[in-house]
């Protein structure tokens, strides 16, 4: 955008400035000029095939579509003369020849542009006598429902498959009467971001599946939100019937989220009302929990606290809590004496010391601009969607992005350099990079690869460039040398280094870290273990990255656990269980991962008795006689919690220290972890819609065709996984996409609990 | 003058002699009154009585849950819940009319697409204490339907009947 000259044109008599090349709907949409439209969308390309934009253009012999139809200095249209209302009006009455007169029973019914359309350019009357056209239903998973028949063929759809989603799975077949928008072959959608086809479709032909016949337009109350379940902070429109969460939907935040919503965010609502959601305290008597009064909880609670070995009572949290929750918890811990609070659940390496403060490096906006990006470690298409979208532009854009990862993960763009080798060689193959751009190895003895010069040059040249570690990464045993090796290849090839942790807060939860002094880090816990531990919305087996060793530390100690669900293990071994608000019901911040403060309000009313657990920290804090814990509101907790972190910046450097050796070694059968995207939280696990779905995790244990070949195995036999103590059996999955003399057996997935951690050495047999 | 003509009038009780009479001309004349309950006055097709559910011929509920006649309503009377049965079609979970809030203007029967809705005949009807304490001022969708099966016949001529002007 060198040279900015304005034009201008002039619309119904006004006066617009324009940019050259800008389409005429986008000049009047900025102007709030109305133009009919259902195909222009703005962030998809121009298509001009519903013809309901049309607009009169002076010395153009016929209506021209504005969406179409660039600007040129000087130019004067008319959106609403006598030309164009007859042409829209025409438009209008060929587009509703087709459309059923099934509004009543049609979900998009009161939000339909369709509806709002024919309302504004439609006749009362129609003089369509013949036979309407019928279009055969697919089913394309179960997060969308469709009606084709109702389809007006805007294509926005196929669009949004082919330049948003990266996967092209919608589409048109046959012509004129006979053309229909389909999956060709019936199968599930997959894309992580399908959903927002939904919101795309400007008639019901593609609606939520979960919202079903649930609710009409007019019922919703909107709340504004953030969603909870990534580290991009998603804005989002909360629709709430009866104080009850019905949908949700995004909000548009250019530097955020822009109009998109992973499905993760969209769906997760579900778990909300899931049948096993915590509605009453529980308190261990005899052995067994049972329901009790909060009073009798509370007191409970407040003594088992009180009266724990102060230097032996720790706190783990979710990076999913909000800041609010953190820093009372922090606060309650600390009055009565205790420093040993984490929320680095799926870390896998605590032995040296993290960076000041984790994040992306970057704006969300700016990694779209990086000429080069290196994923170490991340299956960020999944991880971390709307990032991932950035990150898909940039390589759209001609960027280059290369990965080292232990899994050959599918990305919804073509990837530059790529090493795929086992866990235990990352560090190798990272050493090898880092020689080839001679950066210093960290004492890892560097692999010979070929790729390597090329990654190498890659980075070096570009101009703007990221590497990223992601979970898988962080999840490893090894993450503190991959971190240094990652560190050390930024820095000499001058691109910036990111993290993508877990969770939607746990840049926030390492502002809190950063600002005050830290006591234990999970893996000193695990490690010395613990004589009582607070969980906030922790589930021990599948939140951990290593199940085995979380539930031997947590099962030696006394567990008061605030939660919204359950886990089997937490039923089995808590102490009590406090049932606490989610998300979307209490108020509350997040810090995403471009480090922006995002606060939000509660949407919805607690299931149950459960209450937000702000306030039940807070009262815990009271009864165990503290003091300093009167506040009223959230508010009053936000502001002291922001004074307390207002000195801290978003800092990557790594501390000084000597990097630790490497642990993993190359074994005959090693695993590889790393949790899918569907498995990431407790609320994500409940969420029955996005279960059911081709990216939920299909108990299976998969490896590469050559090992299944090696060992004498095929696809579906069942086999049996050891790890340490624990074994699974689960039936075989042959996968391409795995290296060989590895089982790819993610956490969070069940069955992963009774193992231990997600990367290490396992043996398998035929069960 | 006036005064005299006035005091003249009074004097001879004229004016009670015109009121008398039309009070006999009506003793005489054929009586409007009706012995209700043993007589009852005839009622319109268009009367907006109790409220009932109707079905198509073949026994399928009409009913597809829109919600029309819950956004209509002015008195907020109609509670709806909806979700997909199990054949997938839309459906009511519940439909409440709350006859107390009721008042029975006819927006209900008016903004329904499918004539699922309809106002009986039906106007001899109350609630007792007990009945309030038991939620009997509800007409819950099973007694709606037990209604609409109930009058069908007389509901469907009305319909017919009043088809053309609507």
């Amino acid at each position: 955008m060198a040279d900015q000259q304005t034009i201008t044109i002039e619309v119904d008599g006004r006066k617009l400035e324009a940019t050259p090349g800008q389409m005429l709907i986008e000049v009047t949409d900025a102007a709030g000029i109305t133009v009919p439209r259902f195909c222009y969308h703005k962030k998809l390309s121009v298509a001009a095939n519903c013809r309901m934009c049309l607009v009169e253009v002076e010395n153009a012999p016929k209506p021209l579509p504005a969406c179409a139809t660039p600007v040129a200095d000087g130019m004067k249209a008319w959106t609403c003369s006598p030309l164009a209302r007859q042409a829209q009006k025409g438009t209008m009455e060929f587009l509703l020849i087709n459309h059923p007169l099934d509004c009543p029973i049609c979900d998009q019914g009161g939000e339909c542009e369709l509806q709002d359309v024919a309302m504004g350019f439609g006749s009362g009357l129609s003089r369509f006598v013949e036979g309407k056209r019928v279009v055969r239903n697919e089913d394309i998973g179960p997060l969308i429902a469709t009606e084709m028949t109702r389809c007006i063929h805007c294509t926005r759809c196929v669009r949004f498959g082919d330049e948003i989603a990266g996967v092209r799975e919608m589409g048109a077949t046959g012509r004129g009467e006979h053309m229909k928008i389909g999956v060709y072959v019936e199968h599930a959608v997959s894309s992580e971001l399908s959903g927002n086809i939904i919101d795309l479709c400007p008639v019901g032909a593609l609606t939520s599946r979960p919202f079903q016949y649930r609710a009409r337009a007019w019922e919703l109350t909107t709340h504004d939100s953030i969603a909870g379940h990534d580290g991009v902070g998603s804005n989002i429109h909360v629709h709430v019937r009866n104080h009850q969460v019905m949908r949700v939907v995004p909000k548009d935040n250019e530097a955020i989220n822009e109009t998109w919503l992973s499905d993760r965010d969209r769906f997760s609502y579900q778990a909300l009302y899931s049948s096993d959601r915590l509605e009453k305290p529980l308190l261990r008597k005899d052995g067994k929990l049972v329901e009790v009064e909060w009073q009798e909880a509370l007191l409970d609670a407040a003594n088992l606290l009180k009266n724990a070995d102060k230097n032996r009572l720790g706190a783990l949290a979710s990076p999913g809590s909000t800041m609010e929750e953190l820093y009372l918890l922090r606060g309650l811990l600390n009055g009565l004496g205790s420093k040993h609070i984490d929320h680095r659940l799926g870390q896998g390496d605590f032995r040296a010391a993290d960076p000041v403060l984790p994040w992306l490096g970057q704006k969300f906006a700016e990694v779209e601009n990086n000429q080069a990006v290196l994923l170490i470690g991340s299956w960020l298409r999944k991880d971390q969607p709307l990032l991932n979208h950035r990150v898909r532009k940039a390589a759209l854009a001609g960027a280059q992005v290369m990965a080292v990862n232990p899994v050959d993960y599918d990305f919804n763009f073509s990837l530059g350099s790529q090493v795929v080798c086992t866990p235990a060689a990352m560090a190798g193959q990272l050493a090898g990079i880092a020689k080839a751009l001679g950066a210093d190895t960290a004492g890892v003895r560097a692999v010979d690869n070929a790729v390597h010069e090329q990654i190498a040059d890659t980075l070096k040249k570009a101009d703007q460039g990221l590497v990223l570690l992601g979970s898988v990464a962080q999840a490893h045993p090894d993450f503190s040398v991959l971190r240094r090796l990652a560190a050390n290849i930024a820095e000499v090839a001058g691109v910036t280094l990111g993290f993508v942790g877990e969770g939607a807060n746990s840049t926030g939860a390492a502002m809190l870290r950063a600002a005050s002094d830290d006591g234990l880090s999970l893996g000193d816990m695990l490690h010395q273990g613990l004589d009582a531990c607070v969980l906030l919305n922790v589930e021990p087996e599948f939140d951990s990255s290593n199940p085995q060793a979380m539930k031997a530390m947590l099962g030696k100690a006394r567990v008061v656990a605030l939660s919204s669900h359950v886990s089997p293990w937490l039923r089995e071994h808590a102490d009590m269980v406090l049932p606490i608000a989610t998300f979307l019901e209490t108020a509350g911040s997040f810090v995403n991962l471009q480090g922006d403060l995002q606060s939000f309000n509660g949407c919805a009313r607690p299931a149950g008795e459960s209450r937000p657990a702000w306030k039940v920290l807070r009262v815990l804090a009271n009864l165990a006689d503290l003091d300093g814990f009167d506040y009223e509101s959230v508010a009053d907790v936000r502001e002291e919690m922001l004074k307390s972190i207002s000195g801290v910046k978003p800092d990557n450097r790594l501390p000084e220290g000597d990097t630790p050796g490497l642990r993993l070694e190359e074994s005959d059968l090693q695993r590889i972890g790393g949790t899918p995207l569907y498995h990431t939280d407790m609320l994500v696990r409940r969420a029955q819609a996005l279960q059911h779905t081709p990216d939920a995790w299909k108990a299976s244990l998969r490896v590469n065709p050559a090992l299944a070949q090696a060992l004498g195995l095929e696809d579906g036999d069942s086999v049996m996984l050891r790890q340490n103590e624990g074994e699974l059996t689960l039936p075989l999955a042959v996968d391409e996409r795995v290296p060989g003399n590895c089982v790819w057996m993610p956490t969070g997935v069940p069955g992963s609990e009774l193992l231990g951690a997600g990367f290490g050495a396992v043996s398998l047999e035929k069960a | 003058m006036k005064t005299v003509i006035q005091y003249i009038r009074s004097l001879f009780l004229l004016e009670l002699f015109k009121g008398m009479s039309v009070t006999g001309r009506y003793l005489f004349r054929k009586k409007f009154t009706l012995n209700y309950p043993e007589e009852k006055a005839p009622v319109s097709p268009r009367f907006r009585g109790l409220h009932a559910q109707r079905r198509y011929p073949n026994g399928e509920e009409r009913c597809i849950a829109c919600k029309l006649c819950e956004a209509v309503c002015p008195a907020n009377a109609i509670t709806i819940e909806a979700a997909p049965r199990e054949d997938g079609s839309r459906r009511t979970t519940r439909y409440d009319i709350d006859l107390f809030k009721c008042i029975f203007c006819g927006f209900c029967e008016e903004s329904c697409p499918v004539d699922a809705i309809v106002e009986t005949r039906l106007y001899e009807y109350h609630f007792e204490d007990t009945d309030k304490a038991a939620g009997n001022y509800i007409m819950t969708k099973e007694k709606l339907l037990a209604m609409g099966d109930k009058y069908e016949a007389q509901l469907a001529d009305d319909r017919a009947a009043q088809a053309k002007y609507r």
